[in-house]
């Protein structure tokens, strides 16, 4: 990847596609030969298919010769989770129920990326169904974070954060419910963006837990997760949740720097991490300051509680969002001697563990006799995160935090204690209650090489703003380096 | 609600050893727009199985739902014709396993239906109140393969998902029936509103309205609501009449026995005429409702609800009126009710409008142009009217008007030239005159039984002349001269 396509950013790789100074094809083919490096020991793919991807490339190379193209995206390499509906590549969501399924139809952000002429590298795996911190629960396979082989990539969007960390991809897309574009960003040391609730159409993500899932960026700069979220960015009359209207401007935000922001350190997230992460943030929030944010200390005591409500309502929504993997229609089927016998065995062969733990939890929740002893309550605390966050931002601009406690650790390590695991998400749970926006911004890694993220969190639609903080958090996390001497 | 009972309420009731019924029925109605109600597919019954579905109504992953406004804007067409209060409603998920619930669960509204609070009153006088008008969507349908028709012993069943997604309302009334004969008036009723709405085409047999009965007893005169079972299967209004019949002396029976009926669904068996049972609650599911997270609050405007109102004309209600008030005081209830159906009432709406005798008017419609309307292919409205005009003014006999209203059904052709065709004129009295002497010295045996008082005969002799005329003698002329003959005989 060195001095080839792919160490360029994605804006300026589309330029130098669009001027002809690099083609397509050498761009595919520079794709192609850095998975056949990486893969083998990353596994960050669920499908690739290099025939299609250099026909693809051969198609748009004739179209630009023509002179007849355009496109934001134009050759840039993007790599979508499995969560996302394709037509023309299988679609397994990291789930043995859906192997080998082929969608008819094509997931609203998947078009998007086509339509601007984004070259589709392939679907990367994930923690089944999207549920998970380390990309373990895949039924498919494991994936290595790039910077240790010998540790997880986070997730459940594992397999994004890998291949754009490891230049597989320039870009990629993944899914946020609880932390799941941002916690393997930070462990990968790539950029990831949870946008606001609404922002990206849902429409062909395959549901987790519908009122908190949303699709956001994986990309090396903050620069280029501005671009691909500009691109998803706008409103699907296919998803109800959609919000309406037109998506602020990101990438003009760039040299606004960050004078009379005020940023707000959350002491409770600050408090639950690493003492090596803890202090990392406290460095950002230090150089924020220097540059002319006003940055002060806040607590926000309802945030603690996010952990136990999203550990009610994710599973409650998915208990129901996978009831139609049924073995009736698609994807797998194992035939039993009843009806009853045909849909308990087929889902107890087709999912994994945590799948089955989340679905008993969250179908007990929603039983009668227990629901307003859960779910009503999750639902209530939810209510109750959400006001702190409206007092909070009376206050503050944008607030600012650790991604993920700690930094990222061993394959194998936390997967037989759930707990422990869902402690991972604790930092990221709060904005998607809430349905804000948050960015994981990279800063630096800890004594043993592993990356750091920082997290800077905002009010409902203040994507712009928050895009405004984290070009300064990115541009002040290449001073530190420079400052301690990597 | 009143307590004190209509003479025809009296008449509708039902006792049975010392107990009386209550019921309240659950009406789902398929809602009449082109699209599903989430989907873009349409909605037709009858297509090729599996052949209007998509992504979406297949429950296919990552798809999503977008409601229909359409049937929006009908559900509370419904929920106004029966003065229900319409308000912001939300829509949530009911989660159960069943192969033709593609998504694993119905969107269905629970806690805030979009129509509430009504009440329908029917035409013998009775008010039955209507707790709740939502909107959910259909399954698809399922058929299991071999001659039990039952799951378990069919070695495989097939999926029509064409109706998966199709939107329903549910109509829900209160306990407030306590006969089978006062269910059937209230599904009859509650048919002709939604037909006059437009929103349905009110079809039993093929399920575009389907009921469910919720069936209890109690001591009469007592006040208290028992243990119900909830009856489905109910394809016709006479399977509703007999299973809530059955169903309520079933409860008797039971409570004479010292025992008491355990809540549950039951199945009205067609061919044994007897209701079975399906499940009991407590094997039943458990719904797991909760809210839809994929729909937001579905809050109509003000504005809407108002243009809706305005459009609401023809309920079975306005149109008994009309006639009631334009038929000043006769009597003519039977007649009435045949006359309000959708497709009949513009013809006699029309008739008056144009000055026709109101009573003529109802005559012929609900006795002649009812047994003839699915097949008036070309009898226009004007053409209705003009025949009634003939009549009327006596240029044609009624036999001849019942003639020519058939003949105005089979081909497109005007009502000169109808009469014409037909040789349709009507007899001068001096020769249907002539024409009953002949019959009468025709039939001389028949003849002296009819003057030593055997009434039956009139028909015999009308109808004689009738068909040496070709009908075009008038019968009440007719028997003017056959009493006329027979007086001066005596
Ligand atoms: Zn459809």
């Amino acid at each position: 990847m060195d001095g080839g396509p792919l160490a360029l950013d994605a804006c300026s790789l589309s330029e130098a596609v669009r001027n002809k100074e690099i083609s397509v094809t050498e761009v595919a083919n520079a794709v192609v030969s850095q998975i056949e490096q990486k893969e083998p020991l990353i596994g960050a793919f669920l499908h690739l298919d290099h025939e299609a991807l250099l026909e693809r490339a051969a198609l748009l190379d004739q179209k630009i010769a023509k002179g007849e193209i355009s496109g934001r995206l134009l050759g840039v390499p993007v790599a979508l989770k499995d969560n996302m509906v394709t037509s023309d590549m299988p679609t397994t969501a990291g789930s043995k129920i859906l192997e080998g399924w082929r969608p008819p139809y094509d997931s609203t952000v998947a078009k998007l990326v086509i339509s601007e002429k984004g070259i589709v590298v392939g679907k990367t795996n994930l923690d089944e169904f999207a549920m998970g911190s380390s990309t373990e629960n895949s039924a498919y396979k494991v994936t290595r974070n790039p910077h240790d082989l010998s540790r997880v990539p986070g997730g459940s969007s594992g397999g994004s954060a890998a291949a754009v960390a490891s230049g597989m991809s320039t870009l990629a897309l993944g899914s946020d419910t609880g932390g799941s574009i941002r916690q393997p960003a930070s462990l990968c040391g790539v950029v990831g963006v949870k946008p606001t609730y609404g922002y990206v159409s849902r429409y062909g993500l395959i549901a987790f837990a519908s009122s908190l899932d949303q699709i956001g960026p994986f990309a090396r700069t903050v620069k280029d997760a501005a671009l691909l979220l500009e691109v998803i960015g706008e409103h699907d009359s296919m998803d109800s949740t959609s919000i309406l209207g037109e998506r602020p401007k990101l990438l003009e935000r760039e040299a606004l720097g960050v004078q009379s922001l005020r940023i707000g350190i959350v002491s409770e997230l600050v408090d639950n991490c690493s003492v090596e992460v803890k202090e990392r943030v406290l460095a950002a929030a230090r150089l924020l300051e220097e540059s002319g944010a006003k940055v002060d200390t806040v607590s926000a005591k309802a945030v603690t509680l996010g952990l136990s409500a999203y550990y009610v309502i994710a599973p409650a929504e998915a208990s129901s969002n996978l009831s139609r993997y049924d073995g009736v229609r698609f994807g797998l089927r194992k035939d039993g001697s009843s009806l009853t016998d045909m849909f308990l065995t087929t889902r107890t062969q087709g999912f994994g563990d945590e799948v089955k733990r989340r679905i008993m939890l969250g179908t007990y929740a929603l039983s009668s006799g227990y629901y307003d002893q859960y779910y009503g309550k999750a639902l209530a605390t939810r209510q109750l995160i959400q006001r702190q966050f409206d007092e909070i931002y009376k206050d503050f601009d944008l607030l600012l935090g650790p991604t993920s406690p700690t930094t990222a650790f061993l394959v194998g390590e936390k997967f037989n204690d759930p707990m422990s695991m869902y402690m991972n998400d604790v930092c990221t749970i709060p904005s998607n209650l809430a349905g804000h926006p948050a960015i994981s911004v990279p800063f630096g890694v800890d004594q043993s090489g592993l990356p750091i993220g920082v997290q800077l969190l905002g009010p409902a639609m203040s994507e712009a703003l928050l895009f405004q903080g984290a070009f300064e958090l990115e541009r002040l996390a290449m001073q530190y380096l420079e400052d301690v001497g990597v | 609600m009143s307590k004190s009972r209509t003479a025809k309420e009296q008449e509708m009731s039902w006792v049975y050893e010392g107990y009386e019924l209550v019921v309240g029925l659950e009406v789902h109605t398929e809602l009449k727009t082109s699209s599903k109600l989430f989907c873009s597919c349409a909605n037709t019954f009858g297509s090729t199985p599996n052949t209007n579905v998509c992504p979406v109504c297949l429950g296919l992953p990552g798809t999503l739902p977008v409601l229909n406004r359409k049937v929006v804007e009908l559900a509370i067409k419904i929920g106004l014709a029966l003065n229900c209060e319409v308000r912001k409603s939300t829509f949530h998920r009911k989660n159960y396993f069943y192969p033709d619930l593609p998504k694993g669960y119905q969107i269905s509204q629970y806690d805030l239906p979009i129509n509430s609070e009504g009440y329908l009153d029917l035409p013998s006088g009775h008010r039955v109140g209507i707790e709740r008008a939502h909107i959910e969507e259909d399954t698809g349908k399922i058929t299991h393969m071999g001659s039990s028709g039952r799951m378990d012993k069919s070695s495989y069943s097939l999926i029509d998902y064409n109706r998966a997604g199709v939107p329903l309302t549910e109509i829900v009334s209160a306990p407030d029936i306590y006969s089978p004969d006062q269910a059937r008036e209230y599904v009859s009723e509650l048919r002709g509103v939604l037909v006059a709405l437009g929103v349905s085409d009110g079809r039993m047999e093929e399920g575009s309205l389907r009921v469910d009965a919720n069936v209890s007893v109690r001591p009469i005169g007592s006040s208290e609501l028992r243990t119900r079972c909830e009856i489905k299967n109910l394809n016709s209004l006479r399977s509703l009449v007999r299973a809530i019949d059955y169903e309520g002396k079933r409860h008797v029976k039971l409570y004479r026995r010292g025992e008491a009926p355990i809540q549950e669904t039951r199945h009205w068996d067609e061919n044994k005429q007897r209701t079975d049972s399906l499940r009991s609650k407590e094997e039943a599911n458990d719904y797991r409702y909760f809210l839809e997270p994929d729909l937001k609050a579905l809050a109509p405007t003000e504005s809407l609800v108002l243009q809706i109102a305005g459009e609401i004309v023809d309920t079975p209600r306005q149109k008994r009126a009309f006639l009631v008030e334009s038929l000043a005081g006769e009597e003519m209830a039977d007649q009435i009710e045949k006359a309000i159906d959708h497709e009949l009432f513009p013809y006699v709406r029309h008739a008056i409008e144009a000055g026709i005798s109101p009573r003529l008017a109802v005559a012929r419609t609900a006795n002649e142009l009812a047994s003839i309307i699915s097949d008036a292919l070309y009898l226009t409205e004007d053409r209705f009217v003009e025949v009634l005009r003939l009549e009327e003014s006596k240029e044609i006999s009624s036999s001849q008007a019942k003639v020519l209203l058939n003949a105005l059904c089979q081909q497109d052709q005007s009502v000169a030239d109808t009469i014409e065709s037909l040789d349709l004129k009507k007899a001068d009295d001096a020769h249907t005159r002539n024409m009953v002497e002949a019959v009468v010295s025709d039939s001389p045996a028949e003849w002296s039984r009819f003057v030593e008082g055997q009434e039956q005969l009139m028909g015999f002799f009308v109808g004689k002349v009738m068909k040496l005329t070709s009908g075009k003698a008038d019968g009440s002329v007719v028997k003017d001269i056959l009493l006329q003959l027979r007086a001066t005989k005596n």
